[in-house]
């Protein structure tokens, strides 16, 4: 049994440990107002008011209308949602499926998914960086085309993709939506979500940002076409049925606003540490860095030649320090991820891809010992 | 933008001969009173027209943001100060058109010099912003008629002011410049957009709801208090008084047939609000009603619910198409509470057939058997009186 308290938890894209404020939120939630939002009486009417200025508060911080706010069960739930429910509810409009090649599992398999119900899929390139290839997807990008979903922060490396850009190609070329799956990059680095430069859709998940397991949403940037994939009694205004969680989602509120106020501090801090990591890992000869200077702030992705990922979690670990390898997801299947192989990693360093992110908590000490620690496992498994 | 003061145009009350000064004075302390929660507001009225400021930045943009909904204003415009030296005024000048959509749009320049020993005059100094706005700030044209915008620019001794948007006010008169009358509010679409027509004539509106605990529930009583917190918005509080009206409906269930029980219903109405109103010396009783939009509101209705007072009854939507009203609904923020599905006092005794013509001689020897007089009179002495709008306590604030 590990003691978890004393661990350095350098996992924060695989989640975060909830914010002590929102989970107090979340258990006050649950004690006074458990009714559920949609019943007649007293108590009902209250948790909905309180659902109503949660989903205000939400679209208030991100720019949106209430109402085109859905709540979910995190990002999965919404990447899944955005794809299918705007593909079969704008059919008349095409059948392509344009997605990036280094989506997130929940994006690439509701795409392919699509197949069946009679939709085409494909994907679109990204350079070393892990950034999309802008030509493919004007290329790629057709009349035909009803969903482009091209992620914000990859999860994996930490790229950047040019939102603002695609934004604009998508939008002048094609009757197209763009999703954008923003489960890294919400309150870590700014969402634009207006205009004609932003994009239509955005995944949003809770407990990448500190809030609850089980808690994300959806955001419209307008009223448009979107078919339900849940379907039942109707609530959240009918695109998502089942009774509305709404300690989860007040708690989310609160969460999306503490990120957001936080976010600009705390992305110079995690730069800084990225910069520095990169730095430090020139020294070893047989280490490749995958993440850029470019990329996200929080997420720090590097391979070591000739080692499985796994080795060095374990041994990691074994110092105390928890990292992860290339993704949470994938950690279990011994395959190499997709991103990986998409960013053409050399096939001598594709399998010793680990990745460490940055999130609440983390002191310029624990960044020191990280450091001391990596040598010393370095020196146990590959300079012995 | 830092604006300096936000100058406005009065409505109506131009048209006003000796009584001006009434009418103004009252605009300004309705202006008092809903921006009582800016600390810094100052307010300086002339004859023509009215001036706010305050020295701190986010609250002149609140004003900005809460000054369409206030009656008695024709329009408004946000006015900025800069130093008398053209520099300055060229600066100021491309930071105002900049925020506005200017591309494709047509520009003028309307200079005014007070100060007379400023260096340029009026020709050379309107020439020399417009051309220093036109090359700073492409996309536009110059047109002397009707241009898009128009930047007012007044030079005086000790500083320049300009302005370039003209915002629509709501028009009508102040509230409370015509008096006060008695509103009907039952909770639906209608009643709420009867408030805001009155209102928006300048007349102070306090209304009355009809509580019937337990056939209408708590959650519609708030509904009527929430509609109250929204209009109250227009200017001016608003008191509620809720008449505890159980008792009432059951008689008249026990002691008129059962197709006139909604007529004798609307006429104790009637006569309860006309107590009350008498009580807080109002003038007037407004309803929502609609000609022909229900049973009750047939001409023939009308006549018979009217027949038991001799109070002016103000329907200001008789007119009106259901559609107009939620169109107005939806403009002033109420549509949305009004179609929360509660139970009313209306909608609980609803007989199958209700009489459309009913006749005010049967009316008056059905009600005659049962002594309403002291029911209505303890009814009206058990009243609740809320006022609106209620101080903001935030119940969920700790938990957002």
């Amino acid at each position: 049994m590990i003691l978890k308290d004393k661990m350095i938890y350098l996992d924060h894209s695989a989640t975060t440990k909830p914010d002590p404020a929102v989970l107090q939120t979340f258990v006050q939630v649950n004690e006074h107002y458990y009714a559920n939002p949609a019943s007649l009486h007293q108590m009902g009417v209250e948790s909905n008011a309180l659902l109503s200025r949660a989903r205000e508060q939400i679209a208030d911080i991100i720019n949106t209308l209430p109402e085109q706010i859905i709540f979910t069960s995190g990002g999965s739930e919404s990447n899944n949602f955005a794809i299918k429910g705007l593909a079969r509810a704008n059919k008349h409009r095409g059948t392509k499926i344009l997605v990036s090649s280094i989506e997130h599992a929940s994006v690439l398999e509701s795409a392919k998914a699509m197949e069946e119900e009679g939709f085409t899929i494909e994907y679109i390139d990204v350079d070393k960086n892990g950034v999309i290839l802008i030509d493919d997807l004007k290329k790629k990008l057709t009349k035909d085309t009803v969903v482009v979903s091209i992620m914000h922060v990859n999860n994996e490396i930490g790229a950047i993709q040019p939102v603002a850009e695609i934004a604009k190609i998508v939008h002048q070329n094609s009757r197209a939506f763009y999703h954008m799956d923003a489960v890294q990059s919400f309150g870590k680095i700014p969402v634009q979500f207006t205009g004609e430069d932003g994009p239509d859709a955005i995944t949003v998940s809770g407990h990448k940002i500190n809030a609850l397991k089980g808690s994300g949403f959806l955001a419209l940037r307008k009223q448009m076409n979107i078919q339900p994939i849940i379907h039942g009694g109707g609530q959240e205004m009918g695109f998502r049925s089942g009774t509305v969680a709404v300690p989860q989602d007040v708690a989310l509120a609160k969460a999306v606003r503490l990120a957001i106020e936080k976010q600009s501090k705390k992305a110079a801090q995690f730069s800084k540490w990225r910069d520095e990591l990169h730095e430090f890992f020139k020294q070893f000869s047989y280490v490749s860095t995958l993440s850029s200077s470019q990329g996200a702030p929080h997420i720090i992705s590097c391979a070591v030649q000739g080692l499985k990922g796994e080795i060095l979690v374990n041994a990691m670990q074994h110092e105390g320090i928890i990292i992860s390898t290339s993704s949470a997801c994938s950690s279990k299947d011994h395959s190499v991820s997709h991103v990986v192989k998409a960013i053409q990693v050399e096939p001598s360093y594709e399998k010793g891809v680990i990745r460490m992110s940055l999130g609440e908590g983390i002191t310029d000490a624990d960044i020191a010992f990280f450091k001391t620690a990596f040598s010393k496992v370095m020196h146990q498994v590959k300079e012995f | 933008m830092k604006w300096h003061e936000i100058l406005i145009r009065y409505g109506e009350i131009t048209t006003k001969g000796r009584n001006r000064k009434l009418f103004i004075n009252r605009l300004k302390e309705n202006l008092r009173y809903t921006f009582a929660d800016i600390p810094n507001l100052r307010i300086r009225s002339e004859r023509d027209r009215m001036y706010l400021s305050s020295n701190v930045d986010t609250e002149m943009e609140e004003l900005i943001k809460r000054l369409p909904h206030i009656f008695g204003i024709h329009s408004f415009s946000p006015v900025a100060q800069c130093e008398p030296t053209i520099e300055e005024m060229g600066k100021l000048a491309v930071e105002i058109v900049k925020d506005m959509n200017y591309q494709g749009k047509t520009f003028k320049v309307n200079a005014k010099r007070s100060f007379k020993k400023f260096p340029m005059d009026t020709y050379e100094l309107q020439r020399t912003l417009g051309s220093h706005v036109l090359s700073s700030l492409p996309g536009m044209t110059v047109q002397m008629k009707n241009p898009d915008i128009e930047l007012r620019v007044e030079v005086r001794e000790k500083a320049v002011y300009m302005m370039v948007d003209v915002i629509s006010g709501a028009g009508g008169l102040p509230i409370g410049s015509n008096g006060k009358a008695l509103l009907l509010l039952s909770g639906g679409i209608d009643s709420p957009v009867a408030a805001y027509y009155m209102m928006k004539r300048g007349v102070r509106v306090e209304a009355i709801h009809f509580f019937s605990p337990p056939f209408t529930s708590d959650q519609s009583l708030g509904k009527v208090k929430e509609l109250c917190e929204k209009i109250s918005r227009f200017g001016g509080n608003i008191r509620l008084h809720v008449i505890p009206f159980t008792e009432i409906q059951q008689k008249i269930q026990n002691s008129v047939p059962e197709n006139v029980t909604m007529t004798s219903t609307r006429r104790m109405m009637m006569k309860v609000a006309d107590v009350v109103r008498k009580e807080i010396d109002a003038k007037a009783i407004v309803t929502g009603e609609n000609l022909g939009q229900v049973a009750s509101q047939t001409l023939e209705s009308l006549a018979a619910i009217n027949a038991v007072t001799t109070t002016p009854i103000l329907r200001p939507l008789i007119t009106f198409d259901k559609l107009e009203i939620i169109e107005v609904a939806k403009k002033i923020g109420t549509y949305d509470i009004s179609i929360r599905p509660f139970e009313d006092c209306c909608t609980v005794f609803t007989p199958a057939n209700p009489k459309t013509k009913p006749r005010i001689d049967k009316m008056n020897y059905y009600e005659s058997f049962t002594d309403f007089d002291e029911l209505i009179e303890r009814a009206v002495k058990n009243r609740e009186i809320h006022t609106f709008p209620k101080k903001q306590t935030d119940e969920f604030l700790d938990f957002l």
